[in-house]
């Protein structure tokens, strides 16, 4: 069975070689900061030790005051898995550097969180909306995210 | 040593075998005399060969005889929809069997699911393609009414609100009965069409 490596260990490897990166660790999760998650990710994903070659999903979760980001990723040859986490705060372009050149499936993975949730990834090669239709107003999994009034008309009528 | 009964067709009666020779001269002798000759005189060739009624008689008897709707599905209503054409509930009693790949060759759409507006410009295009007389089936509560999604952001609350609808069929999915009983309402409706805004036999 895939063992979880736990926070407090992977965040021990994680300061030996970017000492600024971890803001927080706790039995599940590491939290890092924002702006070093490249290098912490392209780390873990190289390293043969670590080897985190499979990245399982990035969600996002609003927490109103702040968003977090859960990144979820497995390493096959080790039979490991792990969580990372980022707070990003801010609610009109909260913004995040993509890991899409680590992991390319974070391409749809990050087109999603953006089309829902409305966060931001510089340097996404192409961060469209991937399930809601262009023109589409507001993320509608964000708290805040209210209804469009009824009733929808068709355009040329029904 | 209890034998087992004899093993016989669910749904035949008792004592009708089912490799029974079926009596077609009795069938026919039977029917052949329900009906008077005309008082026309015919000549002989010609005996049992015609039949009179009204245009729009047979105009909706020819139409809702062969419904031939869209092979066309968008959830899980779809599989519904799917049995209601297999073997056991048997669309083709209808003549309906022929789920045709082209807008252009049917006569009904049923719309099968959840329709989402990002889907419905693609439906609505579907339905604009088929030729008159179309009917269309909202089949199941999503496409009725939005059902379990209505109010959701991404959810048409029914397809009425981008095409006409003929027949709502309930259920979250409706069992192929259901789906059945709709689509003989629909025939019912083709029934009572008419070409000069008169019921027929009026």
């Amino acid at each position: 069975m895939t063992t979880a490596v736990s926070g407090q260990d992977l965040a021990d490897i994680l300061r030996q070689r970017l000492p600024e990166a971890v803001v927080a660790s706790d039995d599940v999760a590491v939290l890092v900061r924002v702006d070093s998650i490249v290098a912490v990710c392209s780390f873990l994903q190289g390293n043969p030790e670590q080897d985190f070659k499979l990245l399982n999903s990035i969600t996002s979760v609003d927490y109103i005051d702040h968003f977090e980001l859960v990144y979820r990723i497995t390493s096959l040859d080790h039979n490991a898995s792990a969580v990372l986490k980022l707070r990003v705060v801010g609610r009109d372009e909260p913004t995040v550097p993509s890991v899409s050149s680590v992991w390319a499936g974070a391409n749809l993975q990050e087109r999603e969180v953006y089309d829902l949730m409305g966060i931001h990834f510089s340097g996404h090669p192409n961060l469209k909306r991937v399930f809601l239709w262009e023109g589409f107003q507001g993320h509608p999994l964000r708290r805040d995210y209210l209804e469009p009034p009824l009733p929808y008309t068709w355009p040329q009528g029904g | 040593m209890a034998s087992a009964p004899p093993r016989r067709c669910p749904g035949s009666l008792p004592g009708h075998h089912r490799h029974e020779v079926f009596d077609h001269a009795r069938f026919l002798g039977a029917n052949t005399h329900r009906f008077p000759d005309p008082v026309i005189e015919l000549p002989d060739d010609l005996k049992g060969n015609v039949a009179l009624t009204s245009v729009d008689a047979l105009l909706n008897w020819g139409r809702r005889s062969a419904v031939w709707p869209v092979a066309f599905g968008l959830a899980c209503c779809v599989f519904e929809m799917l049995a209601t054409a297999m073997s056991r509930f048997d669309i083709s009693r209808f003549g309906m069997e022929a789920f045709r790949a082209s807008p252009r060759q049917a006569d009904l759409l049923i719309v099968s699911g959840t329709l989402t507006w990002k889907m419905a410009p693609a439906v609505r295009r579907i339905y604009d393609q088929m030729a008159e007389p179309k009917w269309v089936i909202a089949m199941g509560v999503c496409a009725t009414s939005g059902g379990p999604y209505y109010q959701g952001y991404s959810v048409v609350p029914g397809v009425n609100h981008i095409m006409p609808v003929d027949v709502y069929v309930p259920g979250c999915p409706p069992r192929p009965d259901a789906l059945l009983y709709g689509i003989m309402q629909l025939h019912d409706k083709i029934r009572k069409y008419s070409l000069t805004r008169q019921p027929a036999g009026a």
